[in-house]
């Protein structure tokens, strides 16, 4: 039997394949997870994604010193473990960690602040065949990132900490510039590309969608249900969460909780119910108390 | 009369469906709402239905905990209204699933006599857009896999729209639709209109 198949056009790696997979991330958890057993954790609770790490983000600010790319045993291991997506994070402006992660086959990577950044220069996303996450802390962030390729934003907020005030504030004043943008005439938005340092042209399709070009998820320091759901009214496509469901009291119950949460954000008492007995959340550290030179949102740029 | 469509919403691209709905029942000049279905209680009012992409387990999850797989059950039982599933969709509607699927302990609606394997060409860097020739159109369509699924076994009564590289992407029973693929995230509506012809 001869079959037809049409394979002249196969296509790989193209932009409408990584923010595709970004889009599907929409409504759901991606959960930091450091081993296989807490990868399985995740995907059991109903997680979207995990996000492989040597160490979840509330223990790198506690140990200090250079934080790298996790063991490559670790993300095989975790990427054999589980049937959903696996995302792992290299250092600000390290590509070679980024080509390592993509030779793992990792789906998607996060050029992240929790890391030590190597450089200046943000990683050119648009060579790879996998997409890149990568957070921003106002409007001109992510647009410079979106150019440099990365198909998905997230908040930076203040990782590792457990309080999600930087996160709220990220967030809304992203939201803030997108509105800001409304009325603006061509030489007006090319005023603010020039401000923000990135094209016309996404400056102008972020005008005209009134959102970010790329899906947009909340980061940094969610710790609790509630504050998946708060990240969701303030307009998020989805959540990370970090040390909030390891560094939990009970990590099976408070991931599962997170999730339902994220799918009923509009319900307040759903939220009640998914809120109850879960244990201690994760205990923190309030931003207010951190010295300028241990915050991680002030890295990248 | 008004047609009314539901995209299930739980999780996913459940916006991108929305619009390409929304923008056939335009260029039909259709009356009709597309609405979106995150608790019980709204599938028995609609007249079509569609699981988007995502990821099926949490989608099937969520579902199963709002109680919506079995409205849906009851839905294609009684009224045998038109679904669309494409990618998670697929995973969901099919009879049964690969040990990927048996591992998790997902839930599946069982509402299509085919077997199905998660992840079937690979993970995200192995992901692809390619032209596929569809037996219910004279021009191929611009189909995008995202760590797709594919269909392993297909039975008597089911039809075969379109293979893959050996692998079947696309089939109908009745007025079930499944796709390997993600129609919605290109701007060809082809597939949507084919959907709305079985309302």
């Amino acid at each position: 039997m001869k079959r037809e198949i049409v394979i002249e056009d196969l296509r790989h790696g193209s932009e409408l394949l990584k923010r595709g997979f970004a889009s599907l991330q929409k409504g759901g958890v991606i959960m930091d997870v450091t081993s296989a057993e807490q990868a399985i954790v995740a995907e059991k609770a109903g997680a979207i994604a995990v996000m492989a790490l040597h160490a979840v983000p509330a223990d790198i600010r506690k140990a200090g010193g250079v934080a790298r790319m996790a063991d490559p045993a670790v993300i095989s291991e975790i990427i054999e473990a589980v049937t959903i997506p696996v995302m792992a994070k290299c250092r600000i402006g390290h590509f070679m960690e980024a080509e390592i992660l993509e030779a793992l086959g990792v789906d998607m990577i996060d050029e992240s602040e929790v890391l030590t950044p190597v450089d200046t220069h943000h990683v050119d996303k648009r060579g790879f065949t996998v997409p890149f996450v990568c957070g921003a802390r106002d409007l001109g962030e992510a647009l410079r990132r979106i150019a440099e390729g990365a198909a998905m934003i997230r908040t930076k907020g203040e990782a590792g900490t457990g309080d999600v005030k930087e996160a709220v504030r990220h967030m809304k004043l992203i939201m803030g510039e997108i509105r800001s943008l409304t009325g603006k005439n061509e030489e007006e938005l090319r005023d603010v590309a020039k401000e923000l340092k990135v094209s016309f042209e996404v400056v102008h399709e972020t005008a005209k969608l009134q959102r970010l070009p790329v899906v947009n998820f909340a980061a940094g320091g969610i710790a609790t249900p509630a504050d998946a759901a708060l990240m969701m009214r303030l307009g998020a496509d989805g959540v990370f969460v970090g040390s909030g469901i390891f560094k939990s009291e009970n990590p099976p119950r408070m991931a599962s909780a997170i999730v339902e949460a994220v799918n009923n954000y509009d319900d307040a008492r759903k939220l009640a119910e998914i809120s109850k007995g879960l244990g201690l959340p994760m205990k923190g550290i309030e931003v207010s108390v951190l010295t300028e030179e241990e915050l991680l949102q002030v890295r990248g740029w | 009369m008004t047609t009314r469509i539901g995209v299930i919403a739980m999780q996913g691209d459940v916006e991108e469906h929305v619009i390409a709905l929304e923008k056939t029942l335009a260029e039909r000049g259709a009356l009709g709402e597309v609405i979106k279905i995150k608790y019980r209680g709204i599938v028995r009012s609609c007249d079509a239905l569609v699981i988007p992409g995502g990821e099926s387990t949490t989608i099937g999850r969520l579902m199963q905990r709002e109680n919506i797989l079995s409205e849906i059950k009851t839905a294609v039982e009684e009224r045998e209204i038109p679904i669309l599933g494409t990618c998670a969709g697929l995973v969901l509607l099919a009879r049964e699933g690969d040990d990927e699927v048996a591992k998790t302990g997902q839930p599946l609606l069982g509402l299509m006599d085919v077997k199905v394997k998660r992840n079937a060409f690979g993970r995200q860097r192995e992901s692809f857009e390619t032209l596929l020739k569809m037996n219910i159109f004279e021009e191929p369509f611009p189909a995008v896999f995202i760590r797709a699924p594919s269909i392993t076994h297909v039975a008597e009564h089911v039809e075969v729209l379109a293979t893959f590289d050996e692998h079947v992407v696309a089939t109908q029973q009745e007025n079930i639709l499944a796709l390997a693929f993600h129609p919605e995230l290109t701007e060809d509506r082809r597939i949507h209109h084919y959907f709305l012809d079985l309302v």
